[in-house]
């Protein structure tokens, strides 16, 4: 059975909009748009689409705080809303704009209610917090309020308050945002970790694309409400034709840009002393073979696909053509 | 990692010790909480000494050269206002909307992802902060007052639990009142308007600005009994000073206690009608 099961899930808002000088008319806004979904036991999924596609109002009726419009919400076999209670057992949620820690009370003092929140045994807690404390480094500031904290003290402190009940399921709403690098490589790092033992499922929405390289093996697209991608990065690049690049940097420049049996010069940089190839067809000795038969060449690099620029690509299609991508179609 | 993720099998199953012990922790953590604002508790105190004074000396007037005034005399009038004075800080009458600012945020959410119910888990915090009122509000008004008029000392040894039980049921039902005020957020997302009507409502029903007994006797029996108003404030008051007979007082506290479920159980249903309708903007 799947730690998480949805089908068809639905969420829409009505809105009051201004029609008149008194008049106001009801909307309905589709948030999230029949997303069917299945996610294993111990697997790190990342979430992604633009501002207002239905991310995190998917992560709120997974974990209860929002009823669902229609369809079926499954999570540790519980449904999320009629079970909240027993559900909040079972998953830990991390806000990354909001919260669960008690603003005018030190971070021992959270943790340590929290423990009886949640009902923990004393020892497994302690080992618990223990690792936490190790892995987040939180020794410096468990004795300050938490409204002193920084920004990256705060979300160490949020992401230690989510895990100190051993959930089986982790929600992560922006886990890393407004974070500086060093705060960022934190919680990444501790996050790859709990990845690596492999018992704790982790969903993690972001806009931040380099936590998810780093890591969830699985993305899911949502644009516009609708799953518009679901399958690993490779397949992602693949499908919307992303394409490693070489740079070819040359002592004197060519009168003519080369052509080179698949690999098409994509830019010609630096007064035509520095060649930007995609590879196609062609592999990368090939194309240093045809080259250094033209020219000599002073550096070689290879700049792998960017999975920025696929996913602006994607969040830029339309909503209809994106949402035909699930189907395979780029 | 291991010992962070999840090896432990969760707590299954209602158990009445443990939900006391969390009841207890976070009731603990409330007091904690606001015993962090100890400026704001001493500047509460000062200004709740000044009124104190100017209600007094209004009261006094009142009773004129008769002595007594609505079945209070001098002494049970001074004790009616420095008791209040303090009980208002400990039952919070005025000013909460904590819940009211998390709806308002979106901060609620973090609430519901707890494995406690809201309104248990904010009964909780209010008790916490309640005791901790006690001792630094409540306390103060107790001792200045005999210092400067004469009061009126409780003549049955039972008046003394009588009252602390029907404070503790007043700051219950306040919690209450507050509480539904505050959860119309849910609906309108700006509560001053309600906020404005309880202020005017509760600061005149529940015999902060005139003790009920100065109004008419009908009135002030439909007011006791059909309104919730008077177990905030005037009951324990009244209880107190032994305005009534001890069995009068047992039944005031009788009904307290029934506003109190009553309340409370409310809270509970309009907390689950709202979460129906609950929208949490902006991530």
């Amino acid at each position: 059975m799947s730690v998480i099961e949805m089908d068809g899930l639905r969420k829409e808002f009505t809105v009051r909009v201004k029609a008149g000088p008194l008049r106001r008319e009801k909307r309905t806004v589709t948030a999230v748009d029949g997303v069917d979904l299945r996610v294993e036991r111990g697997e790190m999924l990342g979430y992604i689409g633009p501002n207002g596609a239905g991310k995190s109002t998917t992560l709120k009726m997974l974990t209860g705080v929002l009823t669902p419009s229609a369809g079926r919400a499954r999570v540790c076999g519980l449904r999320p809303v009629a079970d909240r209670t027993r559900l909040a057992l079972r998953i830990g949620v991390v806000f990354g704009q909001r919260s669960q820690l008690w603003w005018d009370l030190p971070l021992r003092d959270s943790f340590d209610l929290l423990r009886h929140v949640y009902r923990v045994p004393a020892g497994a807690h302690a080992a618990r917090l223990a690792r936490c404390r190790e892995l987040l480094d939180l020794d410096g500031f468990l004795d300050i309020p938490v409204r002193q904290l920084s920004l990256g003290q705060r979300m160490r402190g949020e992401l230690t308050a989510a895990l100190l009940h051993g959930p089986e399921v982790l929600f992560l709403d922006e886990p890393t945002i407004g974070l500086d690098v060093v705060s960022k490589q934190a919680v990444r790092g501790f996050l790859a970790e709990l990845g690596r033992a492999g018992d704790t499922t982790l969903v993690l929405t972001t806009h931040d694309l380099a936590d998810i390289e780093r890591l969830c093996r699985r993305l899911v697209v949502i644009d516009h409400g609708r799953v518009v991608h679901d399958g690993s990065i490779a397949e992602l690049h693949r499908r919307y034709g992303s394409r490693r690049m070489v740079v070819a940097e040359l002592d004197v420049a060519l009168p003519e840009p080369p052509v080179l049996p698949g690999a098409p010069v994509q830019r010609v940089e630096a007064d035509g002393r520095r060649l930007v190839f995609a590879l196609e067809r062609a592999s990368v000795a090939e194309v240093v073979a045809g080259l250094a038969g033209l020219t000599t060449l002073r550096d070689i690099s290879i700049v792998e696909p960017d999975i920025e620029e696929v996913v602006t690509r994607l969040y830029r299609a339309p909503a209809g053509g994106a949402a035909s991508a699930v189907t395979g179609a780029p | 990692m291991g010992s962070v993720t999840a090896t432990v099998a969760p707590p299954t199953g209602a158990h009445v010790t443990p939900w006391f012990r969390t009841f207890g922790a976070i009731a603990a953590a409330g007091f904690r909480r606001h015993a962090t604002y100890r400026q704001a508790a001493v500047a509460g105190l000062c200004t709740n000494t000044v009124f104190g004074f100017l209600r007094c000396y209004i009261f006094l007037a009142a009773a004129g050269a008769a002595g007594t005034v609505a079945g209070y005399d001098r002494a049970q009038l001074a004790t009616f206002v420095w008791a209040g004075q303090g009980l208002l800080a400990v039952i919070a009458i005025w000013g909460w909307t904590d819940l009211a600012d998390r709806i308002r945020t979106g901060e609620v959410a973090a609430d519901l992802l707890r494995p406690v119910h809201p309104v248990t888990s904010y009964l909780a915090t209010d008790l916490g902060r309640a005791g901790f009122a006690s001792l630094a509000r409540l306390v103060p008004p107790l001792v200045v007052g005999p210092f400067f008029f004469a009061v009126y000392v409780p003549r049955h040894w039972a008046t003394v639990p009588l009252f602390l039980l029907s404070a503790l049921l007043a700051v219950v039902v306040c919690f209450g009142c507050r509480y539904l005020v505050n959860a119309t957020a849910y609906w309108l997302q700006d509560v001053r308007g309600p906020m404005i009507l309880w202020t005017l409502g509760s600061g005149v029903l529940a015999g902060l600005y005139f003790p009920l007994g100065f109004l008419p006797g009908p009135l002030e029996a439909v007011l006791r009994y059909a309104t919730p108003f008077p177990s905030i404030l005037q009951v324990p008051l009244d209880v107190l000073v032994e305005r009534e007979p001890m069995s009068t007082g047992l039944t005031l506290v009788g009904v307290q206690a029934g506003w109190a479920v009553l309340l409370l159980a409310l809270c509970r249903l309009v907390q689950r009608r709202a979460e129906r309708r609950l929208v949490v903007q902006g991530g």
